[in-house]
């Protein structure tokens, strides 16, 4: 392995973990903003137990977030400094912003709320996890703007003397429709995870009758949670494969496997593939499916990888551009099949909860209790798919990832931080399960014994 | 004033913040397990920070995004050639945050202190060490990149600055515990912020007349005097009682030293050995248009920030005791 290589892995490893727990928290932010706003308009004290219940967790999730999401700030520089120099004029901008904007916000209002209970009128503080809620989702804009402009750059100009990219419309950045069609579909994929999330746990609760009314209404909001947002997971994820079909063909195509030039394509639902002569040996197909997806016409051409690469080595010079198929084809597909389990399960749990029933038998909840991991594969799914299916190109067109790596870095610095960091994420990831497994098997609290004692922060400390 | 100059100002700024802010969380962090007498006195310590230590960090993220943003070539360089420093600046973070947000959530909270210890110490000595580095020059190769190793980075200049960021920090932890609690925690926190005062006053005026001797500018000695004089007048006020006053001259002094550095390395942003192959604020910088944007964002939401930061500490001014915190049914 070489420092590329390591680097890859490194990059590869902090992000996908930082975006085990971004989705939760992009998701549980609203969803806890939503129950303590039920708090606040009835009065009943069933939310503002919700409110406490699913905050800490939240909070516990939170605070990994953060910490991993350190490291992501400085990597660029530390791992990829030749990519750094080459874009920061561009891609530095809304890191910045997101910094001053986002990140600001969510973290002091995010400790006024965990801190403000008894110190600020209760409007007041339901307004601090609404800002803090807002914050969350605004980085997540930033930073996937950021990402969009790797994926599909525009606004730039190349400086013909240093030979770097240089924005030179920001606007143009920050409505990138590659960034237009990414967000929605990252924050849906985000309450598909929340949303699972509270109801798999409410589940657990169910399961051993405990606060039944509390976490029926719980798993019910989720479920519904779900099926939106998987709906809208489904839309925009649809958007974004046409978008990409016109920007980045090549993920596409190996995204489905598909060899030639095709029109009338079928959406491949199992292949076995020969990459090294570009045929598969198998393919099962849904008729039409693929050129319906990615150009809303059953007739309409889609590009196939063996034509790609003779028109790329025309374009940009000798090379292979062909990103490792198999994993783009199944990463795609799982991300999908995933996520739309998840939805099922959503389905299912909100008829068998149907006018005040619970599910029969103990069945129904150990499927949801499992089904929380469902939205986090298929979220980890979609990045390394959307990542990995841009390779060999950092940014896309301008920039190989071979080209970004540090220079100056050597493999004994970078394999020291890459077992660094990953022993050290394996430690934390077992330390945060084993808090998130105490608190739910806690439960909520009862709001009536807690001495009001008026500086006891409510929910930490 | 040229752009490239307000954004290497602007940087001085956040870095500034960020000193000031983070450095009495590092301070608290040190000092929890040596003021702690006991369970309720070390809730009482870490409470103190608990609401505004993770904004106090932000401040360290946008310098970070601000020098990606403005002058990519510093934040590649940099970052790059202070790898393995920076990995455990990173590392000491990671700890130090799930420590605080873990601690009193866990059953075990003495390994979650030593943790928190570790976590504040080490980046309060390495940003003392990175800067000295900076300031004194490294050995970059014409393309930019570092070229020196792990050990070039260790040279007593730098350990004496990470000496002096360290006591500085403690004492503004000290301080800050002095003005933030109330009764024997008070204190006793008093009581090693004197103490430490003095330790301040020494290493800090160590480092201080190291970095001037070796390049200091006129306008930077001013600075530097006004550090000593912080220093100095946080103890007289400490002596006094005047906890408020004590916590503002260090406050003081962390800033004036913080602009000395950065007066210092103007208009270099990380000099070389080789002056040739310095980066500057010119060919470090972004081009003219994005710094126009940037100034834009910064010149609108700066202020905000501060608005709304400082309201913070306005709604948790009030000091903590020690029944605050006594009763353990929270989490
Ligand atoms: C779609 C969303 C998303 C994506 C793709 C990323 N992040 Fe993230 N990040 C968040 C969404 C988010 C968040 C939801 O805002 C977090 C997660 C938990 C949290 O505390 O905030 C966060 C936290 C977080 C923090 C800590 C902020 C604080 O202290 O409050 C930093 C510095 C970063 N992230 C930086 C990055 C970088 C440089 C990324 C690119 C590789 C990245 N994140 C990918
Ligand atoms: C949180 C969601 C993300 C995940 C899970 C993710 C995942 C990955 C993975 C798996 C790789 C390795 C690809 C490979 O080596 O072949 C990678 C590379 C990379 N990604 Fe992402 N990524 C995410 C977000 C981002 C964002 C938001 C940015 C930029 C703002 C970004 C920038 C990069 C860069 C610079 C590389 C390194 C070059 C490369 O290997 O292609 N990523 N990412
Ligand atoms: C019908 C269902 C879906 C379709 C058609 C779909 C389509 C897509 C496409 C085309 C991309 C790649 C975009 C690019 O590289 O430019 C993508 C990425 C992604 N998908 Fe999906 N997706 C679906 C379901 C899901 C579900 C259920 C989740 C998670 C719960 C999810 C999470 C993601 C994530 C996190 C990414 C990476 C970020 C991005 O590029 O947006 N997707 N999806």
């Amino acid at each position: 392995m070489d420092v590329l290589d390591l680097s890859r892995w490194q990059f590869g490893i902090t992000t996908v973990y930082h975006f085990l727990f971004v989705p939760l928290t992009i998701g549980l932010s609203v969803l806890v903003a939503g129950f303590q706003t039920a708090w606040h308009r009835t009065g009943n004290p069933t939310y503002l137990r919700m409110t406490k219940f699913w905050g800490r967790l939240f909070l516990i999730n939170f605070a990994m977030g953060v910490v991993t999401g350190i490291v992501q700030e400085f990597q660029f520089g530390m791992n990829w400094s030749d990519y750094s120099r080459f874009v920061g004029d561009v891609f530095g901008a809304p890191l910045a912003m997101e910094g001053l904007m986002a990140f600001f916000l969510e973290s002091t209002f995010l400790g006024l709320w965990i801190f403000g209970w008894e110190r600020l009128s209760p409007r007041v503080h339901l307004a601090t996890i609404w800002i803090a809620a807002i914050g969350t989702n605004l980085s997540a804009y930033f930073i996937l703007a950021a990402n969009s402009w790797m994926q599909h750059p525009v606004g730039y100009r190349l400086n013909p003397e240093t030979g770097r990219a240089e924005l030179t419309d920001i606007w143009a950045v920050l409505t990138n429709s590659t960034t237009l069609v990414t967000f929605p579909h990252v924050l849906f994929g985000a309450f598909v995870a929340a949303g699972t999330f509270v109801a798999g746990v409410s589940a657990w609760q169910l399961l051993r009758k405990r606060h039944v009314e509390l976490f029926r209404v719980s798993a019910r909001v989720a479920m519904a949670v779900t099926l939106v947002a998987a709906i809208g997971v489904s839309l925009s994820g649809h958007w974004q494969a046409q978008i990409m079909t016109e920007q980045q063909p090549m993920k596409m195509a190996a995204a489905e496997a598909l060899w030639e030039d095709e029109t009338s394509a079928g959406f491949s639902i199992f292949a076995v593939g020969d990459v090294e002569n570009g045929r598969n040996h198998i393919n099962l197909q849904i008729p039409y499916g693929l050129s319906l997806l990615s150009t809303n016409t059953l007739d309409g051409e889609v590009e196939g990888i063996n034509d790609i690469q003779a028109r790329y080595e025309s374009i940009y010079g000798p090379g292979d551009y062909r990103p490792v198929v198999g994993l783009a084809y199944w990463s795609f597909r799982l991300m999908i099949g995933f996520g739309m389990l998840a939805a099922l399960l959503a389905l299912a749990g909100l008829w068998f909860t149907r006018r005040g029933r619970l599910p029969a038998g103990a069945w129904f909840h150990r499927i949801a209790i499992a089904g929380i991991a469902l939205p986090f594969l298929a979220n980890s799914l979609g990045w390394i798919f959307t990542e990995m299916g841009r390779q060999p190109w950092t940014v896309f067109g301008l920039m190989r990832t071979a080209a970004a790596v540090s220079p100056g870095v050597d493999v004994t610095e970078v394999a020291i931080t890459l077992v660094g960091f990953t022993l050290l994420y394996a430690v934390l990831a077992a330390i945060e399960v084993r808090l998130l497994l105490k608190f739910i098997r806690l439960g909520p609290e009862d709001e009536t014994e807690k001495p009001s004692e008026d500086t006891t922060p409510a929910l930490s400390y | 004033m040229e752009l490239t100059t307000v954004w290497f100002v602007l940087i001085a700024v956040l870095w500034t913040g960020y000193f000031v802010l983070e450095g009495f969380d590092f301070g608290v962090g040190i000092l929890l397990p040596l003021l702690g007498r006991d369970e309720a006195d070390r809730r009482t310590v870490l409470a103190t920070i608990g609401p505004v230590w993770d904004g106090n960090e932000v401040w360290l993220l946008v310098a970070g995004g601000a020098t990606f943003a403005a002058f990519p070539e510093w934040y590649a360089t940099l970052f790059s050639g202070f790898y393995l420093p920076l990995f455990l600046i990173l590392v000491a973070l990671i700890l130090r945050g799930v420590a605080i947000e873990y601690r009193n959530k866990s059953e075990s909270s003495r390994g979650w202190d030593r943790t928190l210890f570790i976590g504040s110490l080490l980046p309060a000595f390495l940003w003392g060490v990175a800067f000295a580095n900076i300031v004194r020059g490294v050995p970059l190769d014409a393309d930019h990149e570092y070229t020196g190793t792990l050990l070039t980075l260790l040279n007593p200049y730098a350990l004496l600055g990470g000496l002096a960021t360290l006591s500085l920090f403690v004492l503004h932890g000290a301080l800050f515990l002095t003005l933030r609690t109330d009764g024997d925690l008070r204190a006793r926190s008093a009581v090693m912020a004197k103490r430490l005062a003095v330790v301040t006053l020494v290493v800090g005026g160590a480092f201080l007349a190291a970095t001037q001797l070796s390049g200091g500018r006129p306008a930077t000695w001013a600075s530097a005097a006004l550090a000593a004089a912080g220093i100095a007048g946080a103890l007289l006020a400490t002596l006094r009682g005047r906890d408020g006053w004590a916590f503002t001259a260090n406050a003081v002094a962390v800033v004036a030293i913080t602009v000395t550095l950065f007066g210092n390395l103007w208009p270099d942003v990380m000099p070389a050995l080789d002056p040739a192959n310095s980066l500057n604020v010119d060919n470090a910088a972004s081009s003219p248009y994005t710094l126009t944007v940037m100034t834009w964002v910064a010149v609108v939401f700066t202020p905000l920030v501060l608005a709304y930061q400082g309201w913070t500490y306005w709604v948790f001014r009030r000091r903590l005791t020690r029944t605050d915190h006594g009763g353990a049914h929270v989490v």
